[in-house]
Formats: structure tokens, C-alpha cells, sequence
């Protein structure tokens, strides 16, 4: 009745084990691979960052890579085996949710080098790259409450985990340095993983928030943020963007950006890789090694008092040299 | 049931899903060429990636074992004319029924005492979230459809915030619990084939497979040969006609609806307990829709399903094999086709049956008749 029982069943064994013996790279040559996660490449956030870093990586260098996108949990794994069964250098895994699969095909391939990309892996083969995402959420904390004249600001977050409530907690403790009796409104779109997609109720979600007297909110959602920074034009209000930077969106609305480099992350994997100077551990990408950061550009620069920009370069400098300590969400 | 004449009982469960089939699979050749690749190699390399080796073929079962459990559920609720939606959420609270279990037993308990306790456990959770709809439905009229949509919704809530708060592995980022010691972990298949001295490659098909055929078994065994499967199917056929048997209809649609949850809560053991050995987010991977899929394709009878869980286990392992290999067959171009094989399959049957029955009725009786 299904497809595959039509065809010879040795001309089809035949042709897998083809497939399976055929290597990916000739003998010599480097080859990495990039596996984004459910978001798919596409998602104008994170794991289109991650691709932006890998074609930067093709671009310079001439190298193709292989990528995948994963639809289910069952995925991660098979992919990452047969990547590594086939003679692939490296593997950047992009991602939390990835972390167990890459736990464990690492350990049935010592000899592929694996980076996650926002998780820890405590392996011999594997590079774990985690973003000081408090950092910047705490600078644009500051520029929120300092562009704010009704002195209450808001949070928007896409689906309620960790990772999240690390951008929350920065953004607050940033706006509360500003002005410490101001008020953070914060929402989370959802509970599955669809709140990374959902630009509708992003909107509705700010909408809800401005009417409540914010006038400024931040985004941490996703594709979500598009919703969240398309109600806050219309209402002629301020967002701030997040991950990428998104500044050009609005022009004259969105107040900053939180940029996360998870494009440096991945084209420096590739390329340290390549260079022989990739090194397995913990790696955390701060405002000190230019991980993350708030954005000033054209399209915001008429935003940024001369006096804000100074404020929050300040404690930039501040947070760098230790004197400032952003606090850090830790999972209970 | 259809107007234009029947089909022969043999075309009308053989041929005409194969037709249906053929036509999807043209359909989606098509679509292929068009974005470039080679239709023919890339059937082949969707049939070679479902069933082509030992580890294709498991990776193909293995989603099939979801497909069956949630399969069943749809079609024993839907016997008893309900359209039971919420699978999702119920393999997710019998998933987590497992999970619990698994946490609290493996470093006290033997496997072959977790086992039976991880099964009540992974039934029981199920069918106590298909418990408030059936209830609300049987006793209140609140229609089934509303209600387990929403308790889908109300699941990833609860599963949200008890794996972001309270079953966390401390110090982590991911939402996901601690990995089971080995006596809460049901053997994949490679490891039970190799005691028996058979050399399988591994794969993330295991012992639930086994309990997957076990439940198709008894779901027709319960539905067609006993008291209460025979007063199930005369409530779903005609609830008025019941009450007159003297068969109380809500009392089978809570039968139902406890039976349909519970076989849904069997997802758990395969992902929880089977693949994943931890409880992680979103599990059940929307496996508690393609239930309603593989349940009209496989009539609401066991074989069928079991025949259409694996079609569509096919369809997952060989189209990500698909897009493996050419990258130019993304995911969501995977997904085109799949849709494609339920529209064909699920709803456009009838185009095929009319035409079907018209060719049977001439070869049947040649010229005019008898």
C-alpha cells in the first residue's frame, strides 16, 4: 500500500547503502554543517542570524556548507548522525533544545567538532556558545526608561522560558537603574513553541500594554516582535528590537536594538574550524567580546539624545569593567 | 453509504487508497519538477530514506508508533461519534503521567516493575484530561471539538510551566528534566533483537511498538466483540436507537472518551520513556493530529490505521531523508507533500470513488445487466 513497496526492494537496498557509504566531503576537504531549530532559517531572528553567519563564512571563503531544518525532536539527532557519519568537520547546533541531541551523538563521534549555540555541553568535542543576553537587555532597559515620559515601559516574550526570563530581568534591573520607581509591564505570548510566530497577538499584547501607559516596549518574541513593533508605529509609540538589528524597521519608532551576534558566533566556529584554531569548552559572548550590544544607526539616531547615548555607553563601560553587575536569571 | 453504487468490499479497502495514493504521489512529481529536482530520484530517494535499510525502516516504525496509539484514540472516540481533537494534549499529560513515574521510580524500582506502573500511568493521565471534556460534553452538551481544542491549549500550559518551574534540571537553560537512569528506559528493539542473538542497527524503535500492535489488538477485539464495544457503536450510529436498547449514551460516550485518552497517553511511553528518556517540551510533536489523519485514511479499524500509521511514517522519515539529501527540497516543501497524501487520501476520496464504482458497475454487468 505505501510507495516504497513498489520499487525492488534490492534495487532500493542497493541504492541506500550507496547513499549511506557516499561521503559528503572527498577525503581532505572541510566541510561543516549548520542545524537550526524549529524556527526554521527563515525566522528574521535567531536562526536566520545563524545563516547569515554560515553564507558570510561561504561568501569569504568558497567553502559550501550543509544545513538542515528541523520538524520534529526526533530529527536533531538522525541529522547530526548522518552529518557526522559522512564526514562532516563540524557541526553548529543552534539552539537550547538541542543540547541532549548533541550530547549525545558527540559522545558517538569524538572526532567531529560540535558548537551549540546557547547551551552547554560538557564534552571534550563540543563548543558551547551562551550570550550575555542581560547585557544588552539591560541597556536597552536604560534607553527605555529614559526615552519614557509616562515612566512606565513594557516587556513582550515569547514563549515563557529561561532563556526569556533572562531578557526580562535584564531590561528590568536596566530601566530600574534609570529610574527606580518605574513600571515594567511584562507578557509572555504563549506556551508553546507557535509564540515564536504569532504577530497578531504581539500586537495585541502591546496594544495592551500602551493602553496601560507604557510607551515604550522591547520584544523578545521572535517573528512575535514584527506584531509588537508594527502596534507600537501605528501608535506612535517606541519598540525596541531584538537579536537582529532592526532598527530599519520603523524608522523613527524603534528606539534600539538588542543585537546578538549569533552570526560571529557560527562564522567563527566555521572558520576557527578551518583554521585549525576552533577550541572545545564554554565560550560566553558578552558586551566585553562584542556578543551582544544595543544599536545606533541612521535609522535611530534622531531618537538617541546626545546625553542618553553618553548614559548608556557609560554603563556599558561600566558593566565591562565589573562595576555595574547586571543580575542574571537562573533557572530555580 | 456513497450514492453512485458500491465498490467491491476488496477495491473498496485496497484499491482505492492505492489510487488515492498514486494520485497524491503525481500530484507532489509535479510540484518537484517544478522546483528543480528530478521527481523520479526523489521518490526513490523518499522510498529508500523511509525503508531502505535496517535503521530507515526503524526510524519509519518508530513514528508510526505514535501514529498508531494517537490513531487509535481518534478512531474508538469517533465509533462512538464523538471527534475527539485533543490527542495532542492528551499524549502530552499521559507523557507526563511517564515522566513522573520515571522520575520517582528509576533509581528505587527494577524495569520490570516501572513498566507496569509507567503504563497505568501514561492510560490513566490520558484519559483523565479526555475526562472533563467527555464529562462536560455527556453530561452539560458542551460540544467535544471546543472543548479538547482548548484542553490542548490548557496541556502545553500546564506542561510549560511545570518543566520552566518545577521539574527543571537545576542550572540549565532548557526546559527539560533530568535524563532517567537506565531502569526507567523501555530497550529499543536493536537491544532486544541482539539478546536473542539478532544483529539490528539501532534506531529509536522500541518496545512501545510492540505495545502499539498490542492496543490495535485489543481496540478491535473491545469494538467489535464485546458488550460494551457493540453499545459504543450504537451510540455513535444512533443515540436515540440506544436509548431504546437501553444504553445510556453518556455513560458510553465517558467510556469512550476515558478509552480514546488513555490510548492517546501511550505516545508517552514511546517518546518519554522510549526515545527521549526525560520529559522535554512538546513531545508529542503534533503526532496528536496526524491521528485524525491516519484514522479516516485507516476507516477507524485497527489494520487500517496500523497500514496508515506507517504510510505517514513513511512520509516523516522519507521526507526529512528528502530534504537531506536535496537540499533544495526544503522542509516546508516536505510538508506540501504530506498535506497532499491527506488530501487525497482523507478528504478527496470520493473523486476517485464515483468513477471507481461506475467502472466496477460495467465490468459487473456488461451491457445492461442481469
Amino acid at each position: 500500500m505505501h510507495p516504497a513497496s513498489l520499487p525492488a526492494p534490492a534495487r532500493l537496498a542497493a541504492l541506500t547503502a550507496m547513499l549511506a557509504l557516499l561521503p559528503l566531503a572527498a577525503a581532505g576537504d572541510f566541510l561543516p554543517a549548520i542545524v537550526y531549530d524549529f524556527g526554521g532559517k527563515f525566522d528574521r531572528s535567531f536562526n536566520q542570524s545563524a545563516s547569515e553567519g554560515a553564507e558570510r563564512f561561504k561568501k569569504e571563503t568558497g567553502i559550501a556548507f550543509r544545513e538542515f531544518e528541523i520538524t520534529n525532536a526526533a530529527q536533531r539527532e538522525q541529522v547530526m548522525t548522518q552529518f557526522a557519519r559522512r564526514g562532516v568537520a563540524i557541526i553548529v547546533a543552534v539552539g537550547f533544545t538541542q543540547a541532549s541531541a548533541v550530547e549525545k551523538v558527540a559522545k558517538e563521534f569524538p572526532a567531529v567538532k560540535f558548537t551549540i549555540i546557547d547551551g552547554t555541553v560538557d564534552l571534550p568535542n563540543v563548543q558551547s556558545v551562551n550570550f550575555r543576553e542581560q547585557e544588552s537587555s539591560f541597556l536597552c532597559g536604560m534607553l527605555a526608561a529614559l526615552a519614557s515620559k509616562t515612566g512606565r515601559v513594557g516587556f513582550v516574550g515569547g514563549m515563557d522560558i529561561p532563556l526569556i526570563r533572562k531578557f526580562a530581568l535584564g531590561y528590568r534591573a536596566g530601566a530600574q537603574y534609570v529610574n527606580p520607581g518605574i513600571e515594567v509591564f511584562e507578557n509572555m505570548t504563549g506556551t508553546t513553541p507557535a509564540a515564536w510566530g504569532d504577530p497578531t497577538k504581539g500586537a495585541e499584547l502591546a496594544r495592551s500594554q500602551f493602553g496601560r501607559g507604557a510607551d515604550v516596549i522591547f520584544h523578545a518574541a521572535g517573528a512575535t516582535g514584527i506584531g509588537v513593533m508594527q502596534a507600537a508605529r501605528d501608535e506612535g509609540r517606541f519598540s525596541i528590537g531584538c537579536d537582529s538589528n532592526q532598527n530599519y524597521l520603523h524608522p523613527g519608532s524603534v528606539l534600539t536594538s538588542a543585537v546578538k551576534r549569533v552570526d560571529v558566533a557560527v562564522y567563527r566556529a566555521f572558520m576557527d574550524a578551518k583554521n585549525g584554531t576552533w577550541q572545545a569548552g564554554p565560550l560566553f559572548l558578552g558586551l566585553a567580546e562584542n556578543g551582544v550590544d544595543w544599536a545606533l544607526d541612521e535609522h535611530n539616531r534622531p531618537l538617541v539624545t546626545p546625553e542618553m547615548e553618553q548614559r548608556v555607553n557609560q554603563a556599558r563601560a561600566d558593566i565591562i569593567s565589573g562595576k555595574v553587575k547586571v543580575p542574571e536569571y537562573r533557572a530555580p | 453509504m456513497s450514492a453512485p453504487g458500491r465498490l467491491p468490499r476488496w477495491a473498496d479497502l485496497g484499491l482505492l487508497p492505492i489510487v488515492s495514493l498514486l494520485a497524491a504521489l503525481a500530484a507532489s512529481a509535479a510540484i518537484i519538477a517544478i522546483v528543480g529536482e528530478s521527481p523520479w530520484v526523489a521518490l526513490r530517494l523518499m522510498a529508500a530514506g523511509a525503508f531502505g535499510s535496517q535503521e530507515a525502516a526503524g526510524y519509519t516504525l518508530y513514528y508510526a508508533t505514535n501514529f498508531i496509539f494517537t490513531g487509535l484514540a481518534v478512531a474508538v472516540a469517533f465509533h462512538a461519534g464523538l471527534f475527539n481533537i485533543g490527542c495532542e494534549g492528551q499524549a502530552y499529560v499521559g507523557g507526563l503521567g511517564v515522566g513522573l513515574v520515571c522520575l520517582g521510580l528509576d533509581h528505587h524500582w527494577p524495569f520490570w516493575a516501572i513498566l507496569p506502573v509507567a503504563m497505568c500511568a501514561a492510560a490513566g493521565f490520558g484519559a483523565a484530561w479526555a475526562f472533563i471534556p467527555a464529562w462536560l460534553q455527556a453530561r452539560r452538551g458542551s460540544h467535544i471539538v471546543i472543548t479538547t481544542i482548548m484542553f490542548n491549549f490548557i496541556a502545553s500550559a500546564l506542561m510549560t510551566y511545570l518543566l520552566v518551574e518545577v521539574l527543571i534540571k537545576p542550572g540549565q537553560q532548557s526546559p527539560e528534566t533530568r535524563e532517567f537512569a537506565s531502569a526507567a528506559c523501555l530497550p529499543s528493539l536493536s537491544a532486544l533483537l541482539g539478546r536473542l542473538g539478532l544483529n539490528v542497527s539501532a534506531s529509536p524503535l522500541n518496545l512501545a511498538f510492540l505495545f502499539a500492535l498490542a492496543a490495535a489488538a485489543f481496540v478491535w477485539v473491545f469494538i467489535w466483540h464485546t458488550r460494551w464495544g457493540y453499545e459504543l457503536r450504537t451510540v455513535g450510529q444512533n443515540p436515540s436507537a440506544a436509548v431504546y436498547a437501553g444504553i445510556s449514551p453518556p455513560r458510553m460516550m465517558l467510556i469512550a472518551m476515558l478509552l480514546s485518552g488513555a490510548l492517546a497517553g501511550g505516545l508517552g511511553l514511546n517518546e518519554v520513556m522510549g526515545v527521549q528518556h526525560r520529559l522535554l517540551l512538546d513531545f508529542p510533536g503534533g503526532a496528536g493530529f496526524v491521528g485524525i489523519a491516519v484514522a479516516l485514511m485507516g476507516r477507524n479499524h485497527p489494520v487500517g490505521i496500523f497500514l496508515a500509521a506507517v504510510l505517514f511514517g513513511a512520509l516523516y522519515q522519507g521526507g526529512s531523508q528528502l530534504s537531506f539529501d536535496l537540499p533544495r527540497i526544503n522542509r516546508d516543501m516536505v510538508v506540501v507533500i504530506q498535506g497532499l497524501v491527506i488530501l487525497a487520501c482523507g478528504a478527496l476520496e470520493n473523486l476517485f470513488r464515483t468513477p471507481l464504482a461506475a467502472l466496477f458497475a460495467r465490468w459487473r454487468h456488461p451491457g445492461e445487466g442481469e
